[in-house]
């Protein structure tokens, strides 16, 4: 399996955040839909696409949007004051530019402060280069959202670019979706909305589903930087699999499954005990009657900053991991 | 009149008891089903056209206050807040207590006793106990007993231009444009929802959306507003006068862009100020609704309240109507059919 730079490309450099998934979805469902038997999209935005099979109804999440700034106000020489969605660092964001939906490019500055360590948001703002408040209302208004604008680039081993949170989740599912043929089940392949302001469209896409497994395909830290907390995950080791985060402990009969179907494949992999954080099967996980619940998680450095990187390697055997779950039947 | 009323009813999450029959008796003859669920929310269905999208309006009855923890041996009480209250504005008010509605006043060590750094900071609630006039615990047992819920004691009175002083207006502003919607507004099929305990938690929020189901749902909503001198444009989440407050985003929910787009657009064609609630703070009946069952598309409409969550809330005439005009002009539109276009 070959590594789709293009696909990932495009991917992480597709406008969606929290709420304003649009953009991001149509790009998904346009990569999707000739490989796919039914395509929706719900209330909330979440773009659920289902493969047929007999068999056990089987959720596969990737969540589409990421993390951005709102703005709040506009002063009157044209300068935009912005709230978070989603975990925005006020370190990470300053100096960094932003674009909104439409285009418009800005920066984030910051008003002069004695004690840089105090910064908050509310210290920092967006310039978008206008003369005025006027100027500034024709180009966005109150309530648009930008995100950090990012360069794309590569190496021989990892991907470093902004959004890796989680276009790399819905980059894994796209390309089984394209791949697999096999499958023992019934799969319904959501790329979810509003995951970073709190599992929100895992929630009702997982209500409307109703399914009987869930495998969330997300992000995950890693522990492998100079000085990092103590974390048994890192780069080029493998595709992750989740045993708890702060949304979940995954079920233990679809973790052995996902454990024993690594080993018979030799599909690298590392296990994934995250003290912090949560991801789409924290909802889904309890949603109804309860739902069996997984994450595969792919190792990542830099989460929430202007440039995440991932290995590539990592990458192509979460995807394999995948496949190779969705071609077993899962009895648990 | 009936912002009066409602303001000046008791209801303090939990014990929405007096406020629910206040309501039921002003809108019982306006609608064509009413039923009080488990929780003790109130949903009220108004028949009329029937419009594809279900359409739920809510506003919480609840408001915030205090409940008796304990009775000390001079039969002073001590208490506990329900609901995010400040404790510098306890001091020295005056309260209601139990459903009897015995008087008392909040009362503190005086300040010549409080030691230096006591003075420099907020009495703590532990500080503070509630005096209804009696010299034991056997005596103040006859009145009141714990558990009771204690409330404000402040008149609705309106003064300067327009504007209104009252306790509780979050969210009895909210009940009272819900219903005069519902006493004024024909030929629409929608759900009226007074919901309880919002101020501990949107717990009744949740089951009310589970039995209605809504595809839409407007909060009706008292929020916050400090416009006040020496603070930056950016930290002033509502000003008073400048209209019905619309939503962008809070701790609970991030609001439909495209609802929020369709709203302002009534708005300006109807000639009707509007402004943003900035502020992404707090949280309102909205982050349950919409991710209920399949999940809703819902919005946030309020009227800016100043010294919110205090016994001396104020908001302007002028906001309230009109934001009752904003929500007559939004269901004319949605009667049409052509409201839920593109959402």
């Amino acid at each position: 399996m070959e590594f789709n730079s293009k696909l990932l490309k495009g991917l992480v450099t597709t406008y969606g955040p929290s709420g304003n998934e649009t953009k991001i979805c149509n790009y998904i469902k346009e990569q999707i839909e000739n490989y796919v038997d039914e395509i929706i999209i719900d209330n909330l935005g979440n773009l659920i696409a289902r493969k047929k099979g007999n068999g056990k109804k089987i959720m596969i999440a990737a969540h589409m949007d990421q993390i951005g700034l709102m703005i709040t106000d506009i002063d009157d020489n044209g300068f935009l004051r912005f709230t978070n969605i989603g975990g925005i660092s006020p370190i990470v964001s300053l100096n960094q530019h932003v674009i909104f939906e439409n285009g418009v490019v800005g920066i984030i500055a910051m008003e002069p402060m004695e004690d840089i360590s105090k910064i908050k948001l509310s210290n920092l703002f967006i310039d978008i280069g206008v003369k005025d408040k006027k100027e500034a209302e024709s180009l966005v208004n109150i309530g648009d959202i930008c995100v950090y604008l990012s360069h794309y680039s590569e190496n021989e081993n990892v991907i470093f670019t902004g959004a890796i949170d989680d276009r790399i989740g819905c980059y894994v599912a796209i390309e089984a979706i394209k791949r697999i043929k096999n499958y023992k089940n019934d799969l319904y392949f959501v790329f979810t909305v509003q995951e970073e302001v709190g599992l929100r469209g895992a929630k009702t896409s997982a209500y409307k589903i109703n399914p009987d497994i869930c495998i969330a395909l997300d992000v995950t830290g890693s522990g492998d930087t100079p000085k990092a907390k103590t974390f048994a995950v890192g780069l080029h080791k493998g595709t992750a699999i989740k045993v708890k985060d702060n949304s979940i402990l995954t079920h233990p009969k679809l973790r052995n499954v996902m454990i024993n179907i690594a080993k018979e494949n030799n599909i690298p992999y590392q296990l994934e005990v995250l003290e912090y954080g949560g991801t789409d099967s924290g909802a889904v996980h309890l949603t109804r009657e309860g739902v069996t619940s997984g994450v595969i998680s792919i190792p990542t450095r830099y989460v929430h900053s202007t440039t995440e990187m991932v290995s590539k390697k990592d990458v192509l055997n979460s995807i394999k991991l995948l496949m190779k779950l969705l071609e077993n039947d899962l009895n648990l | 009149m009936l912002l009066k009323r409602l303001t000046e009813a008791s209801g303090i999450s939990g014990n929405e008891w007096e406020v629910r029959n206040l309501i039921i008796n002003e809108i019982k003859d306006h609608v064509d089903d009413l039923k009080i669920d488990k929780l003790g929310n109130v949903i009220a269905f108004k028949k009329g056209k029937e419009i594809p999208k279900k359409l739920m309006i809510t506003a919480h009855m609840d408001e915030v206050g205090l409940m008796i923890i304990d009775v000390d041996d001079k039969g002073y009480i001590k208490f506990t807040t329900v609901g995010g209250i400040d404790k510098r504005i306890l001091v020295s008010k005056p309260v209601l207590v139990g459903d009897k509605k015995i008087p008392g006043v909040i009362g503190s060590k005086p300040i010549h006793l409080q030691m230096k750094e006591e003075r420099d900071k907020a009495i703590e609630v532990d500080n503070l106990y509630i005096d209804i006039g009696v010299d034991s615990k056997e005596e103040a047992l006859k009145y009141v007993k714990i558990g009771d819920y204690i409330t404000f004691d402040s008149r609705y009175i309106e003064f300067g231009d327009n504007l209104i002083k009252a306790k509780a207006l979050d969210n009895r502003v909210g009940c009272s444009l819900l219903i005069e919607l519902i006493k004024e507004v024909e030929d629409i099929s929608f759900y009226g929802v007074f919901t309880v305990m919002e101020e501990v938690g949107l717990k009744g929020a949740g089951p009310a959306a589970y039995s209605v189901d809504p595809d839409i749902c407007i909060v009706l909503e008292g929020t916050l507003c400090y416009d006040v001198p020496e603070i930056d444009s950016h930290f002033i989440p509502t000003r008073l006068n400048d209209g019905p407050a619309i939503s962008l985003i809070d701790k609970t929910t991030l609001f439909n862009k495209a609802l929020r787009e369709k709203i302002v657009e009534i708005a300006k064609l109807n000639d009707i100020p509007y402004q943003y609630r900035k502020s992404s703070m707090g949280g309102n009946d909205s982050g349950k609704i919409h991710t209920t069952k399949e999940g809703a598309i819902t919005a946030t409409i309020s009227v800016p309240c100043r010294n919110i969550h205090s016994p001396t809330s104020v908001m302007s005439r002028k906001d309230y109507e009109n934001t009752l005009k904003l929500l007559k002009a939004i269901l004319c539109e949605y009667k049409k059919g052509e409201f839920t276009s593109g959402i």
